[in-house]
């Protein structure tokens, strides 16, 4: 789960770290009304993706007028494919220096992974190509979390070592999201020093680990309704489905990630463009499908369906009648492809055509006969 | 011969009693497997389907001698589970559980470093097969047959589809490993290429890879410093956009790594062909 930047700032204050004060706005009118309660502030679009500044998405607004302009502009404006619902309006910061701070799992070494640099503000992994001695990093062991002297170590390795004090603080508060919260990626960019001497959090991302949801249900019920954009992943969520939306016209199914992803790239490869991402796990029961089905044909964009479940242990029969069952109580018109495998493949692949449905012999088949199918009609 | 695991193979099942372990614990003995024993703390004592049931690895190590563990307890316990496992003096470390949070498998693997001798697998894999001989895990033995081709996968399905093509074309395998499709896993792909190398029933190897990390390029670079075995690698995702999970915690593109081009070129550099789809693997092998 990936917060908003307001939601992950408050997660962070909750952990003691500093932030700027600010009113959360959905329309225009509360956006102005911010503004005259907090002064000048950034008027910030909250979406759950990077480079929203690039695409318009912050403003500075001295008076509750500018804050109504900006926020009338940003409200409903779509960053990266992220309608936005509203926006965070913060108070300005008068900025002495901007410094980079995050933590995220660093998967060749197995581990979590602290790093710090001088260089606030910017894209990080763009600091990182370009002066990679800019960045200090810090291995904590995941067990004690850092000690004192190799968060001391990490400052001044990153040239802030007037500021140890200070940022030794906010990194063990900011590190605290692992243990507390499971946090998989953390980054404060930037960390702000203000001319006063504060250092404040002046952007947030807080990535929850989905794994770890059920023991971290209060941010879910605080959160979660708010974060999806994708009316198609939010009903998938509630039927409990792993569903990912795409931008094309042909639905897919398939039980197993590997297996689903190997028929989206199929589907592609045979000329056609997949409409999602849906994993239905290992057994293919019935009523599982009908989920699946059912979200898919949510789509007004789909214009066809294609079905790829290898059974190991699953018996073909029952999942070609899982699937007519799913089909008729949905009364889905549009062309279905399957392809089964596994026990009983061939009772399965007759069922499938006495009941009207296309049996793919293996996926490369199926992938083809649904683009062929989803063509007829376009010119 | 075969890596990892053979018919001496002397094995308990972690959650035994549970609907999952149940079933697969079937599975494996009917495969031939030597499951000596189960856990399922409070039932101490029991037998369960005939094996007899312990209330700690310790208690079931001791009394059955076994060497491998294969775990299906619920995700909120399965870490925990793991590094009993190991703290046991299990050397191979199976574990199937989907869903355990990242962080706990990070201190897992901190852990791991006091128990050299234990080998982990997963979690949130398939598990591993030797045809004909012995099994820890889930997958199917009915698609599997006894042969020289190993064969590696971060994914379930997908490995059962390519092992099924396979066999129906009479090419056995000597041992098939799914590592599992979790970003912080026990053996990787260029540990059991390693052990494919060493092993002299395994004449030819194919990697299934797919998108997120890379594992893949560093199996590349293993089999680009030289080896004797044949390989093919095939990789899915290809067509999965930057930033969304597909599925496995692991299929996610993030910048200008994990991308299936990257471990695509990887194998091409090393001289490995890349199936374009999984029916052509069959086909490169020849």
């Amino acid at each position: 789960m990936k917060l908003l930047e307001y939601q992950a700032k408050e997660v962070l204050a909750s952990l003691g770290v500093a932030i700027p004060p600010g009113e959360v706005a959905r329309t225009a009118d509360e956006a102005a009304a911010a503004c005259a309660r907090l002064g000048p502030v950034a008027v910030k679009a909250q979406v759950p993706v990077g480079g929203r500044g690039k695409a318009g998405g912050i403003k500075l607004a001295r008076t509750p007028d500018d804050a109504r302009a900006a926020a009338d502009q940003i409200i409903g404006m779509d960053i990266k494919g992220f309608k936005v619902p509203l926006v965070y309006c913060e108070a300005a910061l008068e900025i002495e220096r901007e410094i980079y701070l995050g933590f995220t799992v660093d998967r060749d070494a197995r581990a979590n992974i602290l790093m710090l640099s001088a260089k606030g503000g910017m894209d990080i992994e763009q600091v990182a190509e370009e002066s990679p001695d800019s960045i200090a990093r810090l291995y904590p062991n995941p067990w004690r979390g850092p000690l004192d002297f190799e968060l001391t170590r990490l400052v001044f390795d990153a040239g802030l070592g007037e500021l140890v004090r200070p940022l030794t603080a906010l990194i063990k508060k900011l590190y605290r999201a692992i243990p507390d919260y499971d946090a998989l990626t953390a980054e404060i960019n930037p960390v702000v020093v203000t001319k006063k001497g504060d250092v404040i959090a002046g952007d947030a991302k807080l990535e929850i680990d989905d794994n770890a949801a059920w023991r971290h249900k209060d941010l879910e019920q605080r959160y979660g309704a708010l974060i999806e954009g994708d009316p198609y992943e939010v009903e998938a969520k509630k039927r409990s489905l792993t569903y990912v939306s795409l931008d094309g016209d042909i639905g897919i199914i398939g039980n197993g990630a590997g297996l689903c992803m190997s028929t989206l790239d199929l589907v592609q490869r045979a000329g056609g463009k997949p409409a999602n991402f849906c994993d239905i796990g290992g057994g293919a029961k019935a009523e599982v499908v009908e989920n699946a089905l059912a979200v898919i044909l949510m789509n007004p964009k789909v214009r066809g369906v294609v079905i790829n479940v290898f059974g190991g242990i699953t018996r073909g029969d029952e999942v070609a009648k899982g699937i007519i069952t799913a089909r008729d109580n949905l009364s889905m018109k549009l062309p279905l492809v399957v392809r089964l495998s596994g026990t009983n493949e061939e009772e399965g692949r007759e069922i499938l055509k006495r009941d009207g449905i296309e049996p793919g012999v293996n996926a490369w088949a199926a992938a083809q006969k649904i683009v062929e199918l989803t063509r007829v009609g376009i010119r | 011969m075969s890596i990892l695991i053979d018919g001496s193979t002397r094995v308990i099942v972690q959650g035994i009693t549970g609907r999952e372990g149940s079933f697969h614990t079937e599975q494996m003995k009917e495969l031939g497997t030597k499951v000596v024993g189960g856990t399922s703390p409070g039932k101490g004592g029991t037998t369960h389907a005939g094996i007899p049931v312990f209330n700690t690895m310790a208690d079931a190590v001791k009394a059955t001698g076994a060497n491998a563990s294969g775990i299906f307890v619920p995700a909120p316990f399965a870490a925990d589970a793991i590094m009993e496992a190991a703290a046991a003096g299990i050397t191979l470390i199976v574990c199937i559980t989907e869903g355990i949070p990242i962080q706990e498998m990070i201190r897992v693997k901190d852990f791991l470093r006091g128990y050299p001798q234990a080998r982990l697998l997963g979690a949130n894999c398939p598990g591993l097969i030797t045809p004909g001989e012995a099994k820890i895990g889930i997958i199917p033995q009915r698609i599997t047959r006894p042969g020289s081709i190993g064969l590696v996968s971060r994914s379930g399905t997908l490995t059962y589809e390519v092992a099924s093509a396979l066999s129906a074309a009479g090419m056995g395998q000597s041992t098939i490993v799914g590592i599992g499709g979790d970003p912080v896993l026990g053996l990787t792909f260029r540990d059991v290429i390693e052990m494919f190398e060493k092993d002299p029933a395994t004449t030819q190897v194919v990697l299934i890879g797919e998108i997120g990390g890379s594992d893949e390029e560093h199996a590349a670079e293993l089999l680009a410093r030289g080896t004797r075995l044949k390989a093919v690698a095939f990789i899915s995702g290809r067509t999965a956009p930057e930033g969304k999970r597909m599925g496995h915690a692991g299929a996610i593109i993030s910048g200008n790594r994990g991308t299936a081009k990257s471990k695509e070129e990887a194998f091409r550099k090393a001289g490995v062909p890349v199936a374009e789809t999984t029916d052509d693997i069959v086909g490169l092998l020849r």
